[in-house]
């Protein structure tokens, strides 16, 4: 009975590992970027594209980056998450459009709703790349110190929403930053 | 027979203009583009994360690509162009990851496992040499084998 126990435990554990990267997601990467203060940038705004903003201007406050585009099929999937946020006013939340048409940008807002207080249009996806995006949708909570805390990637779900990034910009928000 | 070969020349003349406009990047300077390719294969698509951002057609690969052109022609080298991807996608973007405290595991845990194998095999060969009892024949074990030698026969 006794020469069964390791083969056993041994069997056992590899059943925990292949349970443990079942439910991992391959499409989550750690960014390197979390930690770091956030690329720079100074984009068009896609409202009126005459007008530009940078993170620069964005200083001094906890904000949500949110990657989107007119044919990011998974950005329907939160949009109606972001809208009632802003709704709330809890949080600027701030759109970089990516590699997306103005015109159909603008149609997509004007029929799911606009949930930025800005859109910056990165129509080259340079900026994107600065980020590190490479799944649309993606968000960033950015502190007022302008340092990158934490990446969402793919879909805001209300349980991230609730469960992570909002108590997070709570407590960035507390004097002394976290 | 002459409308054919008219249109014949004609869609020729369209899928050559085609070629070649696709090919363009590759005419201008087969050198550069070669060490593009190059530094791609080194990368991994994110998006479609068993290919190469060499051999991936995603949208990001296509930019990721015309990125490390754009940084080649600029002078940069190649340690600076893998560092500059390393910086924004991380160590997963590299298929040859750097040996560090968080790819440990995944450089030695293949040598650890084999080296694990290796000695529970060891072990378990000496224990089943161990457990045959080196005990001399007796007698009549003896008496037997000479028997069966001394028949001559081969045993049907």
């Amino acid at each position: 009975m006794k020469r069964y126990l390791l083969p056993l435990a041994v069997f056992a554990l590899l059943v925990g590992f292949l349970a443990a990267g079942l439910k991992l997601d391959p499409r989550e990467v750690p960014s390197p970027l979390v930690g770091k203060p956030a690329p720079a940038f100074s984009l068009p705004t896609l409202g009126e594209p005459g007008q530009r903003l940078g993170n620069q201007e964005l200083r001094g406050q906890v904000w949500l980056l949110n990657v989107w585009a007119s044919w990011c099929v998974a950005c329907r999937q939160e949009h109606p998450l972001l809208v009632d946020l802003a709704r709330s006013g809890r949080v600027t939340l701030i759109g970089l459009n990516y590699k997306d048409k103005r015109d159909e940008a603008l149609a997509w807002l004007a029929e799911h709703g606009d949930p930025y207080r800005t859109s910056v249009a990165d129509v080259e996806g340079l900026v994107g790349i600065d980020y590190g995006v490479y799944g649309v949708p993606e968000t960033f909570v950015i502190d007022a110190a302008g340092v990158i805390r934490h990446k969402h990637i793919g879909p805001v779900t209300p349980e991230a929403l609730q469960g992570t990034i909002l108590p997070l910009v709570d407590k960035l928000r507390l004097p002394g930053g976290a | 027979m002459a409308p054919r070969a008219w249109i014949a020349a004609l869609g020729a003349a369209l899928c050559l203009g085609v070629g070649a406009q696709e090919a363009r990047p590759l005419a201008d300077d087969p050198v550069l583009e070669a060490q593009v390719l190059r530094i791609a294969d080194e990368l991994r698509c994110l998006v479609c994360q068993n290919e190469t951002i060499a051999a991936s057609n995603a949208d990001l690969a296509v930019d990721l690509r015309k990125q490390i052109r754009t940084q080649l022609r600029a002078g940069r080298s190649e340690r600076e162009i893998l560092d500059f991807m390393v910086q924004r996608y991380g160590d997963f973007v590299l298929y040859r990851p750097p040996l560090k405290g968080a790819t440990l595991l995944l450089w030695v845990g293949p040598f650890a496992l084999l080296a694990i194998g290796g000695l529970t095999l060891a072990l378990a060969v000496r224990r089943r040499r161990r457990s045959i009892p080196a005990t001399a024949p007796s007698e009549a074990d003896r008496q037997r084998a000479r028997a069966l030698l001394d028949a001559g026969e081969p045993s049907p």
